[in-house]
């Protein structure tokens, strides 16, 4: 178990003290709360905490002082100053007295938790080498990588031993094969775990939106733009991107990259700060990178700064021996997400899938079982409950109109119509997924 | 007897069918009946004018008050800007492991950001957020899981990072495997 992180709050506003209690608390922080600097110090005497987050004005003893009291006990106890927005010349004051940081009240949601989380960065950087020795031996939350062939186990050592580090990796392998699950399970298995992991579907948007989505606006950085709008570089700061189908950057969009991996820093589209961000960056394709570095539509210098480690995930077809367990997997998830019994599968409808050549890879066979539970006659899977690659063909479908109205419609379903999935899962952007939405009328269906 | 659905407690206008995929996605997700009522009282008393936002932590406990106990939680939506006096706005709050929690609508929109609207998007993140805020009514914290409906969300697009489910973990602290057919 990891030992709780533990923070103390001073403040004697009771419902900034009721707030703060119960956002730490659903964050999985150990608080405590103290409505003066006198009872705070009291605390501190029986108990320690990592962070301290104290108000600057407070009646009696104020934040200031408070703050010099702690640091004479503790040198490198983490104090954070709230102020109001009156008093900021006092919180500078405060930074030059050992504060952390200040934040001003009312306080941004995201500022919040990026503030506690470059201060649980701060704590845990101590804890960093003890942490590492216990991570390598063993791999957390890869439930989804199911299987126990040589092949997927060879995935998984190279998981495991990239994960801890920092570096760059690229994973390769055909659609459907599952590198968002590798992705997942590199960023589970780091020590950025508690920070975001934020993929990008590079392929299902055109350049200028990538722009905005990488980089972010800054509020009138264009007509309607009210808000200002974080970039997924920035999103990911202290975590990990996942940029899936990096081989359909365009050109331009290498260069950029190449120059934010080089400097960590970049700025919001219409901005002109300098915004840096600490991330790792994952691609994912299911290109021969090499061969486009060859014939010159990818970047070589990009090519190296991204591929420090290469991960290969094998086609399902490679891995013959892990069907079983998947199919058994699958029909678990299925059966518990639509509320049904257990199914199990007949025989020779196993056999089948073993002689299946899967082009769709692991994706194509969790269709087909969530297929199958919902077609079939809920005890046994059956042969004709399996598709086996004719799913769309076989249907009645008139003309072209129909045939992308319910090819739409099954990949909406199957991501359970999220729309950013769906959009990158058929290489649209989200306008033009939700255009086709609105002319074909779909809805979600139970 | 003891109480067995979730109310959804509808403050001001929602369309029909966002009702009604709310009340579906939380049936689902909390495998009980989902009953929507609507509240009628005026949101003006709740309006902060400096700050053009309604007082979440006020329409909580206005949604505590209005909780019965032939429901096992309430949870009011709200399509108006919600703030807390420390916080600049909140997508929702609740009281953790009570019965009582607030979800908004207003923050969840793409055209607040710049972007062409997209309804869909907006109703997932909605759904999303409901699911979470009953999750800590139920007792659930945060989770780290990148997945996980439990997972904090700070700001908007992070919703999208997230399904509107719970990871295995969540699932099972939930304590609900029971109500599902072996
Ligand atoms: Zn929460
Ligand atoms: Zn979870």
């Amino acid at each position: 178990m990891e030992k709780k992180i533990s923070i103390l709050v001073v403040d004697d506003e009771e419902s900034v003290r009721d707030s703060l209690n119960i956002w730490f608390t659903e964050d999985g922080y150990r608080v405590r709360c103290a409505e003066n600097a006198t009872k705070a110090l009291s605390l501190l005497e029986s108990d320690s905490f990592d962070i301290i987050l104290a108000d600057i004005k407070m009646p009696g003893m104020d934040g200031l002082e408070m703050l010099r009291r702690v640091k004479s006990m503790n040198k490198d106890a983490i104090f954070i100053v709230m102020t109001a927005f009156a008093t900021v010349d006092t919180a500078v004051k405060a930074l030059k007295d050992g504060a952390f940081d200040y934040i001003t009240k009312p306080f941004d949601p995201d500022d919040l938790s990026h503030l506690i989380r470059n201060a649980t960065k701060q704590i845990t950087l101590v804890h960093e080498n003890d942490t590492l020795k216990r991570r390598v031996d063993s791999l957390d939350n890869v439930e989804d990588l199911i299987g126990k062939s040589e092949s997927i186990k060879k995935v998984l050592r190279e998981v495991e031993s990239v994960a801890p580090t920092n570096s760059s990796v690229i994973i390769t392998g055909e659609s459907g094969t599952g590198k968002e699950l590798i992705a997942r399970a590199i960023h589970t298995n780091s020590l950025r775990k508690f920070y975001p992991l934020v993929s990008v579907h590079c392929g299902a948007l055109t350049e200028s939106l990538l722009e905005s989505e990488l980089f972010g606006h800054e509020k009138g950085a264009f007509t309607g733009a009210l808000y200002n709008r974080k970039g997924r570089f920035e999103m990911a700061d202290s975590g990990t991107i996942f940029l899936d189908e990096i081989a359909t950057i365009s050109q331009k969009m290498q260069i950029e990259l190449l120059r934010v991996l080089e400097t960590k820093s970049f700025m919001r589209v219409g901005g002109n700060k300098e915004i840096t961000s600490d991330f790792r960056v994952i691609c994912a394709t299911n290109k021969d990178l090499k061969s486009l570095v060859e014939n010159g539509t990818f970047r070589e210098d990009l090519y190296y700064r991204l591929n420090v480690m290469n991960i290969h995930v094998p086609p399902l077809r490679e891995r013959l021996d892990d069907i079983p367990l998947l199919v058994e997997y699958f029909i678990k998830k299925y059966c518990t997400s639509m509320n049904k019994p257990l199914v199990t599968m007949e025989a020779a409808a196993m056999k089948r899938l073993l002689e299946y050549p899967f082009p769709g890879n692991i994706r194509e066979l969790e269709n087909m079982i969530e297929r199958a539970i919902v077609v079939g006659n809920g005890k046994k899977i059956k042969v004709s409950d399996l598709p086996l690659g004719k799913d769309i063909i076989e249907t009645n479908l008139e003309s072209l109109d129909d045939f992308e109205r319910v090819f739409i419609l099954q990949i909406l379903n199957k991501y359970s119509w999220n729309i950013s999935r769906s959009a990158s899962a058929l290489k649209v952007d989200r306008v033009t997924l939700y255009n086709k939405i609105k002319k074909y009328g779909l809805k979600p269906v139970k | 007897m003891s109480a067995q659905h979730i109310t959804l407690l509808t403050f001001g206008f929602f369309d029909k069918n966002l009702l009604k995929e709310v009340a579906e996605a939380v049936a689902l997700g909390f495998r009980c009946e989902v009953v929507c009522k609507e509240a009628r009282i005026d949101l003006g008393e709740y309006f902060n004018a400096g700050r053009r936002q309604y007082n979440g932590d006020r329409l909580l406990s206005v949604v505590g008050t209005l909780h019965l106990p032939d429901s096992m939680k309430t949870i009011g939506l709200f399509s108006v800007d919600l703030y807390i006096p420390i916080l600049t706005y909140i997508f929702g709050q609740a009281h953790l492991g009570g019965e009582a929690g607030v979800a908004s609508m207003f923050r969840l929109g793409n055209e607040l950001y710049g972007l062409a609207p997209e309804l869909l998007l907006q109703n997932e993140r909605f759904i999303k957020e409901v699911i979470h805020e009953l999750g800590h009514t139920f007792g659930l914290l945060h989770c780290y899981d990148v997945s996980c409906v439990m997972r904090s969300s700070a700001y908007v697009e992070d919703i999208d990072q997230k399904e509107k489910y719970f990871c295995a973990n969540c699932y099972a602290a939930l304590g609900f495997i029971g109500a599902v057919a072996k």
